[in-house]
């Protein structure tokens, strides 16, 4: 249900069996049944929706018969609020090399004995109904980006042959939204006969996928854009992989609902804090004396209690440097999620998209990707963005130690 | 600081009740301190600590040989100390120098200028006015003097070094001292009962609000433990509160212990019944896989990996509230951060349990009976376990 929009950008309650949504929205990824380092409670207090499971290491370990017998992945680990599972493909291809994509199924090499495994789309179904997630993704031949040629065009149709067997595998479409998945890598007639394709079989709701591997900005958005315009208006639309924040400001801008991402989470073990100017090193020696919070204008628990300094005789050393970096970080996109869907019911986008570029570009260097983007979703950035022209090489801000992404 | 004894049992076991000026709450001793790293619990995050038990939970043991690296005493000294720090301004902060996990006393290293420890930085020596400035900037509550701690096979030269040292380092530090914090007087002697007697008893002289019985934990035997805790004991005044590692019977008030870190590390849940010994003993099935000892049970067993049950039913702490051994099962399995976020705090809630069962039975007269039960109940398992191999 779609509460308000601005030009392409949308803000929608999203009702799934186990949680009302609120759209757009950031869903941090719970690989193995758990956010890392964080309780479901926190994760609760943080404003979390929705989070991803992936179905290729459940699958492993505990294995989806056990997760089923328990009484499903919301019970297995006390989640009340909404789960999504990937297909497990991805993983496939990204995790093991000697993966091989027939018609029948991605074959792979078992972590566990090394024997060959198949992975057919009827399997990844029947897995992911085992799990019981609100949200199920389609088996997808997955090809890099930055792969060009007929391999594109292979996989391309081949998800869509896969998605017919998909839905017929499906046994619980009554409790599990099955989403198609659009591929096509950056070729827009590609991209165009997958997306006609799937809407066509008039699914719950549409990824984007194929993206968020290496392309440049320019063609990312640019898919994006080609995607949200073709798919139906009042089905969710959800980019897959994509969570920097700058990313999520355009893709939300464009018409783009739901997305996943490892790197709030993952950069926040590695000791980097998201913050409104960009990304906050607190490893950096100059952490070692700021009594600052990592970010005075944040309200989280973290925030309000802790200066930069102790986070950052904390970070890379003790497992609570990572718990409470992941804890700030999610609250960071939790935050930036629900800013975007009031921002767009009050009708103010546009002023939040300036302020948040602002914060982000104070010089007003603000990429051209954006700014093209920017332009085909009808918002009007010009106040902060500096002309072309006059700007100056990037200085360093050495004081703040801040680094945009 | 306050402290007043309320209640004796069996001899020298004894309940307390002890006040510290900036803390709102009273403390019961006998009383645990929690094991932190900087400061928090190793695992349990900040805003999960109000499910603690409290004020039981709000005794915090830290080591300031932790902040050696990574934030200048300054910084720390500027901001107020770690209770502003870590945002904790009700709990009790105790400030002993050694931690028994990364932070060691390294004897060999030791020498008259100052105390030798093993720490995340490598090998560090610290002189007593080092660790009184470490002290006035992070102004702990009670805080410990810098000790010599020597191992148990430490031969008798080096140990009576070592009582000397300390000693020495104690006028130091408390005329250096510039905090309000009450001073714990550091006991050591190794395995020497004399040395131990002389100690505390030179300790005892001081101007001290408390005492350490440090060089614990150092390679003696349990039952060599009891003779040089009783030398100490029978030598220390009787209305201050002592901090040691082991020893209720004995009279020791505070206890810090790594006993949590490590079962939490190791994939244990303490499992002990809390009340009435005796009727619990035999719903306690041993299981010759789990390193099951009747007091703990080891949640990476694979009798776990489909049980739906809590750690223990009808516990109150927000692991068993919230999650089954079957997701503790899978999370130690996938070696995920939450496995020892959730056993820490369950360990925590059982132990501090422990700690107020110890407390009740004191006060009804009946330790030795508590005591006695529990280690019964203990040989009672492997007595029946070893039936079962």
């Amino acid at each position: 249900m779609i509460l308000g929009r601005f030009n392409r950008a949308r803000a929608a309650q999203l009702i799934l069996p186990h949680y009302e949504c609120q759209t757009p929205l950031f869903m941090p990824v719970g690989t193995q049944g758990t956010i890392k380092g964080l309780t479901t409670h926190q994760l609760e207090d943080i404003g979390c929706q929705i989070i991803l499971g992936n179905t290729y290491h459940l699958a492993l370990r505990p294995t989806s018969e056990l997760i089923d017998e328990l009484g499903g992945l919301h019970k297995f680990m006390n989640w009340p609020r909404a789960l999504l599972t990937d297909s497990g493909g991805f993983q496939m291809v990204s995790l093991l090399h000697l993966a091989d994509i027939t018609e029948k199924g991605v074959t792979f090499q078992s972590p566990v004995d090394g024997k060959p495994m198949l992975l057919t789309p009827e399997e990844s179904i029947q897995i992911q109904n085992r799990i019981g997630a609100d949200i199920i993704m389609a088996l997808d031949d997955v090809v890099r980006t930055t792969i060009t040629g007929p391999r594109i065009e292979e996989a391309m149709y081949r998800t869509l042959r896969w998605i017919d067997r998909c839905i017929a595998a499906h046994k619980r479409p009554h409790e599990q939204n099955l989403f198609g998945i659009v591929q096509g890598g950056l070729d827009p007639v590609l991209r165009d006969i997958c997306v006609r394709g799937l809407v066509e079989r008039n699914l719950p709701g549409y990824a984007i996928g194929g993206l968020a591997g290496g392309e440049d900005k320019d063609s990312f958005w640019r898919v994006v854009a080609q995607c949200t315009a073709a798919l139906p208006e009042h089905k969710p639309r959800y980019v897959m992989g994509v969570g920097y924040p700058l990313d999520i400001v355009v893709c939300s801008a464009l018409g783009a609902d739901m997305y996943d991402c490892v790197y709030p989470t993952r950069t926040a073990r590695f000791g980097t804090a998201l913050v409104p100017e960009g990304v906050l090193k607190l490893k950096h020696k100059a952490m070692e004396d700021d009594m600052r919070p990592i970010d005075p204008t944040c309200d989280c628990m973290v925030c309000k209690t802790y200066t930069r300094a102790y986070i950052h005789c904390l970070v890379t050393k003790d497992a609570m440097g990572s718990q409470l970096l992941s804890y700030h970080n999610l609250y960071y996109m939790m935050k930036l999620s629900r800013d975007l869907h009031s921002s767009i019911v009050e009708g103010r986008f546009p002023e939040f998209v300036c302020q948040f570029l602002q914060k982000m570009f104070p010089q007003g260097d603000v990429p051209e990707w954006v700014c093209n983007a920017m332009e085909v979703a009808g918002i009007d950035i010009s106040s902060c963005c500096a002309p072309f022209s006059w700007i100056p090489n990037k200085v360093e801000d050495t004081q703040n130690q801040e680094v945009k992404q | 600081m306050k402290f007043a004894v309320k209640a004796w049992s069996n001899g020298k076991a004894r309940s307390g009740i002890l006040q510290l000026g900036s803390c709102p709450h009273n403390i019961e001793t006998p009383a645990l301190l929690l094991t932190t790293r900087k400061g928090l619990p190793v695992y349990i995050p900040p805003d999960h600590l109000p499910s603690l038990p409290s004020p039981d939970s709000n005794l915090l043991h830290f080591s300031p040989l932790h902040f050696l690296e990574g934030i200048s005493l300054k910084a720390i000294s500027n901001i107020g100390g770690l209770h502003p720090l870590l945002g904790l301004h009700d709990h009790i902060m105790v400030a002993v120098p050694r931690d028994s996990i990364i932070s060691i006393p390294d004897h060999d290293s030791t020498n008259r200028i100052g105390a030798s420890f093993e720490t995340p930085c490598g090998r560090m020596l610290i002189k007593p006015a080092d660790y009184m400035e470490m002290i006035s900037s992070m102004r702990p509550n009670l805080w410990a003097t810098l000790a010599d701690e020597v191992p148990a096979w430490a031969s008798e030269k080096r140990n009576k070094a070592s009582v000397e040292r300390t000693l020495k380092w104690l006028d130091e530090c408390i005329t250096s001292n510039s905090t309000d914090g009450a001073v714990l007087g550091s006991v050591v002697g190794g395995s020497r009962v004399e040395q131990r007697r002389s100690c505390a008893q030179e300790v005892a002289r001081r101007n001290v609000e408390g005492f350490w019985i440090g060089g614990f934990g150092l390679g003696e035997s349990m039952e060599e433990r009891n003779p040089l805790l009783n030398a100490v004991m029978d030598s220390l005044p009787e209305e201050k509160p002592q901090e040691v590692l082991q020893g209720v019977a004995a009279g020791v008030d505070l206890f810090d212990s790594t006993y949590i870190y490590h079962l939490t590390l190791g994939g244990f849940a303490l499992t002990f019944p809390l009340e009435s010994i005796e009727k619990q003993v035999t719903k306690y099935q041993p299981n010759s896989n789990s390193g099951c000892d009747g007091t703990k049970i080891n949640l990476k067993g694979t009798v776990y990996r489909k049980d739906t049950s809590p750690i223990v039913d009808n516990c109150k702490c927000y692991t068993c509230q919230n999650h089954t051994k079957a997701y503790i099962n899978h999370l130690l399995n996938v070696h995920e951060m939450l496995a020892h976020i959730l056993l820490e705090m369950h360990n925590t809630h059982h132990f501090l349990g422990f700690f107020r069962s110890i407390r009740e039975a004191i006060h009804e007269g009946k330790f030795e009976q508590f005591r006695q039960k529990f280690i019964g109940s203990r040989h009672e398992h492997i007595f029946s376990a070893a039936l079962n191999v």
